[in-house]
């Protein structure tokens, strides 16, 4: 028999019953449901965090730093130079981790706090230089303005939350800050950063001494991003950004200066952090090999994100498994259905037998009403299960804002998931109905013709 | 069932020549019914062999005797046995649909089979708002349909008053006569299988008591 023929007969069988058959694909819907409900609150859990690592501007760059330098050395390599051998975080190292394939350029991490005057009023907060290709990077999503002209420009972008606290605008959370609404009034305004510039004395090239002239320095503000300083270390946390060649230039005085001074040996600049910028997210895991065999520390949005990629691994199997039980039962619901189908209908199977129906025709004959209903309930269990997770997310949010947390998307339902529960529930409904069909295919003519 | 075997056919050696018209007679557990099972491939025998068209049976695969079944072999039953959720029309393009018979082609076949019966009309019904005659007009055409060889029809005019009876046996009858059918009738009454049959093989325990030629069959007195 033709599987349009098959189809067609399970419709008019399932139809026959409409009740029972209606219950069980029920039954199927709710099973889908819970799973679809239960992955995408995963999901969705999973992106947020994603998110939130996504706007720390990370997840191309490889935060290099010495072995020597205890701030970093929590998760200090184990093999490799120790501490007192490894070599020095320097110009020659960095000329070095540049030519690493796959890094795009290689730069000190400049950052400093300092105040800034807009419209005479004073500002502090933490200054940060940006590589000049970071341009084309993702990091950038969701700014608003421009970037740099050029490397060297006297411009500045600033973070969204900084950009609210210079229009005086009192925020609760990053998020309730939208980008467009705070750059209006800002790009192209002027902002003036002062610090303090570091200029060696004299003709003594191996004396270390310097001294600290004050300095001011205008800038255009001619962006505004919605990078978060609070998120992870590294180049993102800072409120305002200057080009980073800008900044090199300025010899701007770095929180670390003092403390190198003691132990630098000659005028060389020696760095307290480098960061490695990587031509794409894939060649991160190789760049930080190859520079951790070099000696130093590395620190990307990988390590980050490694036990949090565990967690959710860990996370989405449990919540698969508890929603795959509901599905369970619901295949014991059509096995049930099936079986009773047999039974009532075993009559009707000699017929066919009798009048040439095969085996496989049969057989064909339950798969296509145990796929129908599977069918039926994965697309109806697709829709509950998205308005339970609208539900929750409601819920919650409604719970969040009361213990004055801003709203979150937290559950998610992309489109390989519907694909997915759909097949999936086709596939649970036909592993189901292997045994009723098998049954049907073998039952004696002979027996069933003479069942009353 | 209890342990104690029944032999419901034994040892019964039956020639039906092509085109033949075989009565099986015999009282309620004669066996008739298990022979005609045997010969529709519905059932199989533990031993000997059941042979149709050259064929030993008990040699096929059970998709083979599927296809013989729908092929070879047309049935019809005492309960008419037509599915009750089907409409006349889809009743009969049953055994065409497993025959995998293009949709098109099966409805105008259908209801070729159906007008040979003499059911021009009502074809949208379902059975039960047929009359027990026209139900059985129905399986008939529906054994009809896949155009087989051989027509085995297990006490068909059984739920049928005698009028209604007569017409179904005339149209089995020319079946036989006009199309060269080979019919095998099983029922228990003596004197419908002597008006129609050409041979009447009489069956009690399973076993031929007597097999004869029917000198008084319509076809021998000329009215066929």
């Amino acid at each position: 028999m033709k599987l349009y023929d098959s189809v067609e007969l399970a419709a008019r069988n399932l139809r026959e019953s409409v009740l029972r058959n209606s219950l069980t694909t029920l039954g199927i819907a709710v099973g889908v449901a819970s799973l679809v409900a239960m992955l995408s609150l995963g999901i969705g859990l999973q992106r947020l965090a994603s998110k939130r690592l996504k706007s720390s501007g990370l997840f191309d760059t490889v935060v290099v730093t010495s072995r020597r330098d205890l701030r970093f050395n929590r998760d200090q390599e184990t093999s490799g130079p120790t501490p007192a051998e490894s070599p020095d975080l320097d110009e020659a190292a960095r000329l070095k981790i540049e030519k690493v394939a796959g890094v795009v350029e290689a730069y000190p991490e400049l950052r400093f706090i300092t105040e800034l005057r807009f419209d005479d009023k004073p500002h502090l907060t933490m200054v940060s230089g940006m590589a000049f290709s970071s341009k084309d990077s993702d990091s950038l999503e969701g700014s608003a303005g421009r970037f740099f002209s050029s490397d060297k420009a006297h411009e500045a972008i600033v973070q969204k939350t900084f950009a609210a606290e210079l229009l005086g605008k009192p925020a609760h959370g990053p998020d309730e800050i939208n980008v467009a609404e705070v750059a209006k009034p800002l790009l192209g305004k002027q902002i003036v950063m002062q610090y303090a510039e570091r200029t060696t004395s004299g003709t003594d090239k191996d004396s270390a001494s310097y001294s600290v002239i004050s300095r001011e320095l205008p800038l255009v503000i001619v962006g505004v991003t919605d990078l978060d300083p609070d998120s992870m270390r590294g180049p993102a946390r800072a409120r305002l950004f200057v080009p980073e060649a800008l900044l090199e230039g300025l010899h701007a005085m770095q929180a670390y200066d003092n403390r190198d001074s003691t132990r630098a040996t000659s005028q060389q600049p020696l760095y307290s952090t480098l960061i490695a910028r990587v031509s794409s997210a894939s060649k991160v895991e190789s760049v930080e090999e190859t520079i951790k065999k070099m000696g130093f520390n590395t620190f990307s949005i990988l390590d980050a994100t490694k036990s949090m990629r565990r967690f959710f691994a860990v996370l989405d199997l449990f919540l698969g498994i508890f929603g795959s039980l509901a599905l369970t039962v619901a295949s014991i619901g059509i096995i049930n259905t099936l079986v009773m189908a047999i039974l009532e209908r075993r009559r009707e199977i000699g017929v066919m037998k009798a009048i040439g129906a095969s085996d496989r025709d049969v057989r064909g004959l339950f798969f296509a009403e145990a796929g129908a209903m599977g069918i039926l309930g994965g697309a109806f269990g697709v829709v509950m299960g998205w308005i339970i997770g609208r539900v929750i997310n409601f819920g919650t949010n409604i719970y969040l804002h009361r213990q004055g947390f801003p709203a979150e998307h937290f559950w998610a339902v992309p489109w390989w998931l519907v694909g997915f529960s759909l097949f999936f529930a086709f596939l649970v409904s036909l592993v189901s109905g292997l045994y009723p069909a098998s049954r049907a295919a073998k039952l004696d003519p002979v027996e069933a013709l003479r069942y009353e | 069932m209890g342990s104690a075997t029944i032999r419901a056919v034994d040892g019964i050696s039956l020639d039906v020549p092509a085109a033949d018209f075989v009565a099986l007679l015999g009282p309620s557990g004669s066996g008739k019914s298990s022979l005609l099972n045997l010969i529709a491939g519905l059932d199989s025998p533990t031993s000997g062999a059941v042979t149709s068209g050259g064929k030993d049976l008990s040699k096929l695969s059970r998709e083979q005797l599927a296809q013989y079944r729908r092929y070879t072999v047309g049935m019809v039953f005492q309960a008419f046995n037509l599915i009750p959720r089907m409409n006349v029309l889809e009743n009969v393009e049953l055994p065409l649909r497993f025959a995998e018979v293009e949709r098109a082609k099966r409805t105008d076949m259908a209801k070729q089979a159906l007008e040979r019966v003499g059911l021009g009309q009502r074809l949208l019904h379902r059975p039960i708002e047929l009359s027990g005659g026209e139900q059985q007009r129905v399986a008939l055409a529906r054994a009809l349909v896949n155009k087989p060889s051989i027509l085995l029809a297990d006490e068909p005019t059984g739920n049928l008053d005698s009028r209604t009876g007569t017409e179904i046996m005339n149209l089995i009858q020319e079946l036989n006569s006009a199309s060269g059918m080979t019919v095998v009738l099983v029922t228990h009454e003596q004197p419908l299988a002597e008006k129609y049959a050409k041979r009447l093989v009489s069956l009690a325990d399973g076993k031929v008591v007597s097999d004869q030629v029917n000198r008084k069959a319509a076809v021998f007195r000329g009215e066929a």
